[in-house]
């Protein structure tokens, strides 16, 4: 086997799928959260809580619903494939496991001493792990949230488990607030590391065979 | 005080049949194309999307879909979840297109609801041969496509039961609706035929009060709020997509909870 068609076998950090999947779901919350915001100012949860025209999609409430409730399908296909991606190739675990409370508390101390350590694209930090779980379990909950605020008499069981519908109607905003403050923090970081924005566009830098075989041997 | 779901910009009402033919001409091909495309619109948000009417085409033909979705979803024995009597709201909250102050009471005693469409008794009827049929009570919970609710407590005959007197062809696929207030809506026939769909003539046991829908108004424990018109004048049952006041504007026409 020569160098060249070993180094091709080789799989990128982020492919193509991941890639299309990743830019997918970053307009469908694009669309998601702006036209959340046009439905949320017609009956606000934080008396004084306002969102803008400018950054609303839908000039009023019915044209906020239906792009809300188009990019519904784009987000939730696209996430049903990305979870289904990510558990039959086992990128899931191969990433964002284990996490270690150790490192954790490692990485966020190093992070308040303006040691930010991303040399290595291939790995992520406990915190980087932390977040990624957090944000898919955040995005997870907003389509059950979601589902529930539509459809609270065909699932009213939801609803009285998740503690009525004005209480679900809170969790879908501060499912909404997770996701915002995660995109905060993902965005200014892919800026201040462009080498990250980068592999997310053109796939990265290839992973270590051993990496790929045997994701479990990595500890 | 204005109601916040109406729109700073009130439409011509020409605009329901402008889009009539849309609505209609709906088809799986157009569907996917209008799905096709969402993506790529989604990258155009720096413009003024709204006033592009091919975007706006576009929303429209997800949201009948999405109509289609919520038939399939609905299940009719599914019974809402009821409340007791202490909950109830007294009076329940006013919302129109229209503000409070330009409401126009309907004179009960020269009322009548005319029948139209695929029934076979169109004689009209009064208040009191509605009031002999047999009243049914429920507390339920109203909510607004806005975000907001409250429980009320409704009674008078079941739509079905109405349905069924007239001899209307319970196969059809609407109920539609006229009123007082200029308020044309439409309903899918497995709604109409639901146990807790009312024609309700009574709130927490007394007549309904004017800004209510005195002397009849729709209440349907399964559609979000603006799907439930008042002041109702006439019903027709047909195949024809009958649309809606607000739908014409753009909401969702099966506004299924």
């Amino acid at each position: 086997m020569s160098i060249d068609s070993d180094h091709r076998a080789q799989r990128r950090l982020h492919p193509l799928g991941v890639r299309l999947m990743h830019w997918t779901n970053a307009i469908a919350m694009f669309v998601m959260i702006t036209s959340g915001w046009g439905i949320y100012d017609d009956y606000v949860i934080i008396p004084g809580l306002h969102f803008g025209q400018a950054v609303r999609l839908g000039s009023w409430a019915v044209p906020s619903l239906q792009w809300h409730f188009a990019g519904m399908w784009l987000l939730a296909v696209n996430g049903v494939a990305y979870l289904l991606y990510g558990i039959i190739t086992g990128r899931l675990r191969e990433r964002l496991l284990p996490i270690r409370w150790s490192e954790v508390r490692k990485t966020v101390l190093d992070t308040l001493h303006l040691r930010i350590e991303h040399d290595d694209l291939t790995v992520y930090n406990a915190v980087q792990k932390l977040l990624y779980i957090v944000v898919i379990v955040a995005g997870i909950s907003q389509v059950v949230t979601g589902l529930l605020i539509w459809k609270p008499v065909q699932f009213s069981k939801g609803v009285a488990l998740l503690g009525g519908f004005q209480a679900v109607r809170l969790e879908h905003f501060l499912g909404m607030a997770v996701i915002v403050g995660f995109v905060v923090v993902h965005v200014a970081l892919s800026f201040l590391v462009p080498r990250t924005l980068w592999a997310m566009l053109s796939g990265g830098p290839r992973l270590p065979r051993a990496a790929v075989r045997a994701p479990e041997a990595r500890t | 005080m204005k109601s916040p779901f109406r729109p700073a910009k009130l439409p011509d009402p020409a605009i329901l049949d402008d889009h009539r033919p849309l609505i209609r001409s709906l088809e799986r091909r157009g569907l996917i194309r209008g799905g096709l495309s969402l993506g790529a619109l989604t990258m155009l948000t720096g413009c003024d999307v709204d006033s592009s009417a091919s975007i706006d085409k576009g929303l429209r033909l997800i949201s009948a879909w999405n109509d289609r979705v919520q038939g399939a979803l609905f299940d009719p024995n599914k019974l809402a979840p009821t409340y007791p009597a202490s909950m109830v709201l007294k009076p329940p909250k006013f919302n129109a297109y229209y503000d409070i102050t330009e409401l126009k009471p309907v004179d009960g005693q020269n009322w009548r609801l005319e029948l139209a469409g695929l029934i076979k008794d169109k004689r009209p009827w009064t208040a009191e041969r509605l009031a002999a049929l047999p009243q049914v009570d429920m507390v339920i919970r109203h909510i607004c496509v806005e975000g907001w609710d409250y429980i009320g407590e409704w009674s008078g005959p079941t739509l079905r039961s109405f349905l069924e007197r007239v001899g209307a062809d319970l196969t059809a696929k609407y109920v539609a609706f006229k009123t007082a207030d200029d308020y044309p809506s439409s309903i899918d026939m497995a709604t109409a035929l639901h146990p807790q769909t009312l024609l309700a003539t009574k709130y927490a046991g007394e007549t309904l009060a004017d800004p209510f829908g005195f002397p009849l108004r729709l209440r349907m424990a399964t559609k979000l709020g603006y799907k439930n018109p008042k002041w109702i004048t006439a019903i027709e049952v047909t195949n024809k997509y009958p649309g809606g006041y607000w739908e014409s504007l753009g909401e969702n026409w099966f506004g299924g909870i």
